[in-house]
C-alpha cells in the first residue's frame, strides 16, 4: 500500500482489438500468449461500452482497467486492484490527449500507425517502468515533438506511407533502367 | 455517435485494410537495417527502419539472439548522426533489444557522452537508456553524473535520473543509498514531477527506517507539496505512520489533520486518497469517517464513471466494517444501481445488500429484480451471494429473498450462476428451518426443467435426505419420479436413489416407493437397474412393512467410511478369482489429510461425487476420518471438532496443528504434522501428552503416524477419557517424538540407520467452548420465549477496562463459543452500550440461549449483564461459571 503508483500496462488497440501500440510494466502477463488473452478479455468486456465522452472503468481478475475510446482507436491503463483509480484515469488521460495533440486531433488507427514512431515515443515519455513520469499532455506531446521539430528527417512532415510512396517509385525506376 | 463510426469502417473495407505495415516480413526489415551500416547516413530512412523494428517487436515478433545482436551493433552506429529524431528512436530500439553486458559495453560510451551532452533531452534519455541496460560494474563509472542529474536545473532531466534511481535501488541498493542528499534537495523542487519522483525514491530508500520516514512525513505534511501524485505519496506514507505509531492510546491520532485536510485538495486524485486512507485506518472513529464518507458521497453523484466507481468501491469496503456509517449514501447509491457501467451497479447493490435494515430488503429486492436482467453472469454471482448473507442476517425476510432467489433461478442463465443460486437455497434450507418447505419446492421446479446434470444430481441427493423430514413428503415424489421418466442416465439414477431415501423414512410412502422402483427395473441403462434392484433388495420388499433396519438407513443415508482413492486402488489390484472383493480389506487410513485439500486452489468442484459446498464439510470429514480408526469406533458420535490450533511457528522444521474432536465421554487430539525438511524422513511419530494440568482427564490411547515423509502431511492422535457429560478443563503440554532417518533428497534413498528424537511443541488447552456447538435460531425471541423461564439465571459482570465495546463483545462471544444471532455481534461505533443474543447446543444436546448487554462508561470500563436460559438449568449455572472464570 505505501507503494508508488504503478501502472501494469498501457494498451492502444484498434477496434478489432488488434494491437496498434503496448507496453507492459510488470511481469503479470510473462508470455506473449497470456498478454494476447489478457488484451483479448479487456477488449471483450469493454467493447460495448460507450467511453467516448468520458474514461470508462472496469475491474476484473484482480486488475483496473481505465479506457477511452475514439474513433477506431481503443486506449487501456491498467494498474493493481488497490491503486488509486484516480491516478490510472489521471495517465490515461494524459496519453490520450497527447496522442490528440501530436496527431493533430486527427486520431484514427490509420493516423496512429502511419506516425506509429511518434506513439511509441509518447509511450516512453508517460510511464516508465511502471513509474509515472509526466502526465501532462501539452508536456508529454512537447517532449516527443521537439525532436520533430529541430529535426531533418521530421516525420511530422513526410509521413510513412508517403515515405513509402517515394521509395516505391525509386523502386519502379531503377528497375526500368 | 457509434453511426459515423460504422459508415467510415465501411468505407475502410473498399481499399482493403490500410495499414503502412501491410505485408510487412521481419527477414526484409532485417535486410533494410543494413542502411545502418552505411557510410552516408540516410537519417529519415534509418529512423523508418526502426520504426519498422520497433513495430514487429510490439506486434510480439521476437528475434533470434543473433539477429538482435545484429541488429545492436547495426544501430550503434547511428550514434554518428546529428539528427536529433533519430537519436530519439535508437534510444528506444536499445531499450527494446535489452542487449547482454558484454553488448552494452559498445554503447556506454556513446550513452555516457549525450548523458553531458548540452541537449536536455539528450541527457534525460541517456540517463533512463543507460540505467535500464547497465549492471553493477559500470554504475560505479556513472555514478557522479547521475547523483549531478539529480539536482540537474531541468526536471525531465531530474525525474530521469531520480525514476531510473528507483529502478536501480532494487538491484543496487548501496549505490542509490548514496544519493541521499542530493534526492532530498530533489524533494524541495519546485517542478511537479520531480517532487513526487524524488519523494518516492527518498522514502524507497528510508522505508526500513521508520524514524526517518516519521521525520520525512512530519516535515512535509507542514509544508507545501506542490504535485498531485507528491500528495498521494505522503497520504500513503503518512497513513503508514499512522499505523506504525498506532499502539499509543492515548486521545488523538497524530496526522489525522493532515489527511483531513487533504479532503479538501482542489486535485480530486488526492481528495480520493485521502478518504479512501482515512477509511482504512486501523479502529476508525465514526467522527473519523463522516467527513471522508461526506466527500465519496459527493462522488457517487458525479459525472464522471471513474469517480464513481472509485468512490462507491470505497464505500463498499466501509460497510463490510461500519455499515451504519454508509447509510447516508444510500439514496445516491439507489440511484447507481441504474448506472451505465455495471461494475458500479453491482457494487452499489452490494453495498446496499450490506447497510440496508430490515424493512428495506423488499424495496431493494425490488429494485434488483429490475437490473438482474442486463448484467453478466459474474456480477449476478455477486449479487446472489450477498444475497444469501443478507438473508442469514435477517431470516425473518427469507420469504421474499427466497421469492428472488427463485424467480431468478428460472431466468436463463450459465453454470456457474445458477450454481450459485442453488448453494444460496440449499444454504438457507439447512440454516432456515422456516424456508425449508418452500425452498425444498423451488428446487423440485428447477429440475424440472434444468439442463445441468450436475446440479440435477445434487438437488435429488439433498431432496433425499431433507425432504422425508419434511410436514407432507408425498409431494415431492412426482418431481423425483418425473426425472425418471425424463431425464438422463445420470440423473436417473440419483433420482432411484432419492425414492429409496423417501421409502426407507416414510413408512406409509413406502408400498407406493415399491411400486415406482419395480418400473425402474425395465430402465435401459444397467446402473439405474443396479440400483433399483439394491434398493428393492435392502428396502426389503413389500412383505415386510416394518420397522427398517439401521444398517438399511446407515447403508442410505451414511457415507463411505473408505477413502474413494484407496477403494480405486484396492479395485485395481483386485485380480477376478473365485473369492469376491472384500471391501473391509481396503485401507482406511487417510493418505492426505482433508485439509490439504481444502487448500488446493481449484475454485468449484466439478466431479458428481463432490458434495455440495456447506459449512460442516470439513466436520463430515472428521467424522468419516475418526470412524475409519478402529479404535475410536466405541466413542459415539462426534460432538464437535475445533478449527486447528497452530502448535508450531511458521516455518519451522516440523508444522504441526492440533484438532480437538470432542466426544461425550472422550476428547481426540488429531495432530496434523507436516516434515518440511526434504533430507529427513520421520518414522514412528507420536505426540507424548503430559495432562499433569488436566486432571479429569485420562490418556486410553495413542496412535503413531508410521511415516512421515518430507512434505506430505500425516496425522497422528491420542485420545483421552473424561467424565461424561462435563465440561471438563484443562491444559495439556504436547512433545513431539520420532525416529528421524537420513534422505538423500536426490536419489530418494533412505539409511537404515534412524536415531531418535523429539521436538518441543506449544502448549494446547481444553476450554469451555469446546463443548459448546454454534448453532443459530431463526427468531431469537420466539425461541428465548419457548424455554421455561425457570431455567432462567441471571448475573452481572465487570470486564474491566477495554479497548472498546466491540472488542468486549467479542471476546465473551469468543469466549462462550456461541453462534450470534440477528447480526448482533456487530457493535455500531461510539455505541455507549449495546445487547448481544447467542445461540447454542452444549455437549448433552443442550440448547443454549444467551442474552448479554453491555455498557461502557468513561474510562473504558465495560459492565456486562448475562441472561441464560437453556434446557437444563444446571446447564445455564454451567455458563455462568464459564463467564466467571473466563
Amino acid at each position: 500500500m505505501a507503494a508508488c503508483p504503478l501502472v501494469k500496462n498501457v494498451l492502444l488497440l484498434d477496434s478489432d482489438g488488434r494491437r496498434v501500440a503496448v507496453k507492459y510494466y510488470t511481469d503479470d502477463w510473462p508470455t506473449l500468449a497470456a498478454k494476447l488473452a489478457f488484451e483479448k478479455s479487456v477488449f471483450t468486456k469493454t467493447q460495448k461500452t460507450n467511453a467516448r465522452s468520458e474514461a470508462e472503468i472496469i475491474m476484473f481478475d484482480n486488475h483496473i482497467v481505465v479506457y477511452k475510446f475514439i474513433q477506431d482507436l481503443h486506449f487501456y491503463v491498467t494498474g493493481g486492484d488497490d491503486e488509486n483509480e484516480l491516478i490510472l484515469a489521471t495517465v490515461l488521460q494524459g496519453f490520450f490527449d497527447a496522442v490528440g495533440l501530436l496527431l493533430r486531433n486527427n486520431v484514427d488507427k490509420r493516423a496512429a500507425l502511419d506516425n506509429l514512431d511518434l506513439i511509441l515515443l509518447c509511450l516512453d515519455e508517460i510511464v516508465d517502468g511502471g513509474i509515472v513520469l509526466e502526465t501532462e499532455a501539452s508536456v508529454i506531446a512537447g517532449k516527443v515533438a521537439s525532436n520533430a521539430l529541430d529535426g531533418s528527417g521530421s516525420f511530422s512532415e513526410q509521413t510513412i506511407s508517403q515515405a513509402l510512396a517515394t521509395a516505391r517509385e525509386h523502386l519502379a525506376r531503377s528497375l526500368l533502367k | 455517435m457509434a453511426q459515423p463510426l460504422v459508415k467510415k469502417d465501411d468505407d475502410r473495407d473498399d481499399e482493403v485494410e490500410y495499414s503502412p505495415f501491410l505485408g510487412i516480413e521481419k527477414g526484409l526489415v532485417l535486410q533494410e537495417a543494413r542502411a545502418f551500416h552505411d557510410p552516408q547516413l540516410d537519417a529519415r530512412r534509418c529512423s523508418q527502419v526502426i520504426t519498422k523494428l520497433l513495430y514487429l517487436l510490439n506486434q510480439g515478433e521476437t528475434f533470434t539472439k543473433i539477429e538482435a545482436t545484429e541488429v545492436f551493433f547495426a544501430v550503434t552506429k547511428l550514434f554518428q548522426s546529428k539528427d536529433t529524431g533519430l537519436r530519439r528512436m535508437v534510444y528506444l530500439i536499445i531499450k527494446e533489444l535489452s542487449p547482454s553486458s558484454d553488448e552494452v559495453i559498445i554503447v556506454t560510451s556513446s550513452l555516457m557522452k549525450d548523458m553531458n551532452s548540452k541537449t536536455d533531452m539528450y541527457r534525460a534519455n541517456a540517463i533512463r537508456v543507460l540505467c535500464r541496460i547497465t549492471d553493477g560494474t559500470l554504475l560505479t563509472q556513472i555514478e557522479r553524473y547521475l547523483k549531478q542529474a539529480v539536482v540537474d536545473k531541468n526536471p525531465v532531466v531530474a525525474s530521469a535520473a531520480l525514476v531510473s534511481g528507483i529502478h536501480l535501488l532494487q538491484t543496487n541498493p548501496e549505490i542509490v543509498k548514496r544519493w541521499s542528499n542530493e534526492v532530498q534537495e530533489a524533494v524541495q523542487s519546485r517542478a511537479a514531477l520531480v517532487q513526487f519522483h524524488a519523494l518516492a525514491l527518498l522514502h524507497q530508500i528510508r522505508q526500513n527506517d521508520r524514524l526517518a520516514v516519521s521525520k520525512l512525513v512530519t516535515s512535509l505534511t507542514k509544508g507545501a507539496v506542490r504535485s498531485p501524485l507528491a500528495q498521494c505519496l505522503l497520504i500513503r506514507y503518512t497513513s503508514q505512520v499512522i499505523r506504525e505509531t498506532s499502539n499509543s492510546q492515548s486521545g488523538e491520532r497524530p496526522f489525522f489533520d493532515f489527511l483531513e485536510s487533504c479532503l479538501r485538495h482542489k486535485a480530486e486524485m488526492v481528495i480520493f486518497e485521502a478518504a479512501r486512507a482515512i477509511t482504512e485506518l486501523s479502529g476508525v472513529t465514526n467522527r473519523e469517517l463522516t467527513p471522508a464518507i461526506t466527500v465519496l458521497q459527493l462522488f457517487l453523484s458525479s459525472s464522471k464513471p471513474v469517480l464513481r466507481f472509485a468512490a462507491v468501491r470505497t464505500l463498499n469496503k466501509v460497510a463490510m466494517t461500519h455499515p451504519l456509517a454508509v447509510t447516508n449514501c444510500n439514496i445516491d447509491m439507489e440511484s447507481l444501481i441504474s448506472d451505465q457501467n455495471r461494475s458500479i451497479a453491482t457494487l452499489a447493490i452490494t453495498t446496499l445488500l450490506k447497510t440496508g435494515n430490515e424493512s428495506s430488503v423488499d424495496r431493494l429486492m425490488k429494485q434488483i429484480t429490475n437490473f438482474m436482467s442486463d448484467i453478466a453472469d459474474e456480477f449476478k454471482i455477486v449479487v446472489v451471494e450477498a444475497i444469501r448473507s443478507l438473508c442469514l442476517k435477517f431470516p425473518l425476510k427469507y420469504r421474499s429473498l427466497m421469492n428472488f432467489l427463485s424467480n431468478i433461478l428460472r431466468e436463463e442463465g450459465g453454470f456457474e450462476y445458477k450454481k450459485a443460486i442453488v448453494d444460496s437455497i440449499v444454504i438457507l434450507v439447512r440454516d432456515i428451518p422456516d424456508a425449508k418447505e418452500s425452498g425444498l419446492i423451488h428446487l423440485c421446479e428447477f429440475i424440472e426443467d434444468c439442463e445441468f446434470t450436475y446440479l440435477s444430481t445434487q438437488i435429488l441427493h439433498f431432496l433425499g435426505n431433507e425432504g422425508p423430514k419434511t410436514s407432507d413428503p408425498t409431494k415431492f415424489i412426482r418431481y423425483i419420479y418425473n426425472r425418471v421418466i425424463l431425464e438422463n442416465a445420470t440423473v436417473r439414477a440419483a433420482a432411484v436413489s432419492t425414492l429409496a431415501k423417501f421409502g426407507a423414512l416414510v413408512e406409509s410412502l413406502k408400498p407406493r416407493i415399491f411400486v415406482l422402483l419395480r418400473r425402474c427395473l425395465f430402465d435401459i441403462d444397467d446402473e439405474v437397474r443396479d440400483r433399483a434392484t439394491l434398493y428393492l433388495n435392502t428396502l426389503g420388499g413389500d412383505d415386510s412393512v416394518g420397522e427398517i433396519d439401521n444398517d438399511v438407513k446407515e447403508f442410505l443415508f451414511g457415507s463411505l467410511d473408505v477413502p474413494l482413492s484407496n477403494l480405486e486402488m484396492s479395485l485395481q489390484n483386485y485380480v477376478p478369482s473365485e473369492e469376491p472383493f472384500d471391501i473391509s480389506s481396503v485401507p482406511k487410513e487417510v493418505k492426505s489429510q482433508p485439509l490439504t485439500e481444502k487448500k488446493a486452489p481449484g475454485k468449484v468442484p466439478t466431479g458428481l461425487g463432490a458434495p455440495i459446498s456447506n459449512p460442516t464439510s470439513t466436520v463430515d470429514g472428521y467424522e468419516k476420518l475418526l470412524s475409519s480408526i478402529p479404535e475410536f469406533s466405541s466413542f459415539g458420535t462426534l460432538f464437535k471438532s475445533s478449527a486447528p490450533v497452530e502448535l508450531t511457528e511458521a516455518e519451522t522444521e516440523y508444522a504441526v496443528n492440533v484438532v480437538k474432536h470432542i466426544f461425550d465421554e472422550h476428547v481426540v487430539f488429531q495432530y496434523n504434522c507436516t516434515n518440511t525438511i526434504p533430507e529427513q524422513l520421520l518414522e514412528n511419530v507420536t505426540v507424548f501428552v503430559d495432562a499433569s494440568d488436566a486432571e479429569e482427564f485420562s490418556e486410553v490411547v495413542s496412535k503413531p503416524l508410521r511415516s512421515l515423509p518430507y512434505d506430505s502431511p500425516g496425522q497422528t492422535f491420542v485420545a483421552f477419557e473424561k467424565p461424561a457429560g462435563v465440561p471438563a478443563v484443562g491444559k495439556f503440554s504436547n512433545l513431539l517424538k520420532f525416529i528421524v532417518k537420513e534422505v538423500d533428497p536426490a536419489t530418494g534413498e533412505t539409511e537404515d540407520e534412524g536415531v531418535e528424537d523429539e521436538y518441543q511443541l506449544e502448549d494446547l488447552e481444553i476450554v469451555a467452548a469446546d463443548y459448546m456447538l454454534k448453532v443459530g435460531v431463526s427468531n431469537f425471541r420466539n425461541a428465548w420465549e419457548s424455554m421455561d423461564p425457570d431455567s432462567e439465571r441471571v448475573d452481572e459482570y465487570g470486564l474491566g477496562a477495554r479497548e472498546s465495546l466491540a472488542e468486549a463483545v467479542s471476546a465473551v462471544i469468543t469466549l462462550l463459543g456461541m453462534q450470534p444471532c440477528e447480526g448482533t455481534d456487530a457493535v455500531p461505533n461510539n455505541s455507549r452500550s449495546h445487547t448481544c443474543l447467542l445461540s447454542g447446543v452444549f455437549i448433552g444436546n443442550v440448547k443454549v440461549l444467551v442474552r448479554l448487554s453491555f455498557g461502557i462508561d468513561g474510562p473504558k470500563q465495560v459492565a456486562m449483564k448475562l441472561v441464560v436460559r437453556s434446557d437444563d438449568p444446571a446447564i445455564s449455572d454451567a455458563i455462568h461459571e464459564i463467564v466467571a472464570n473466563g
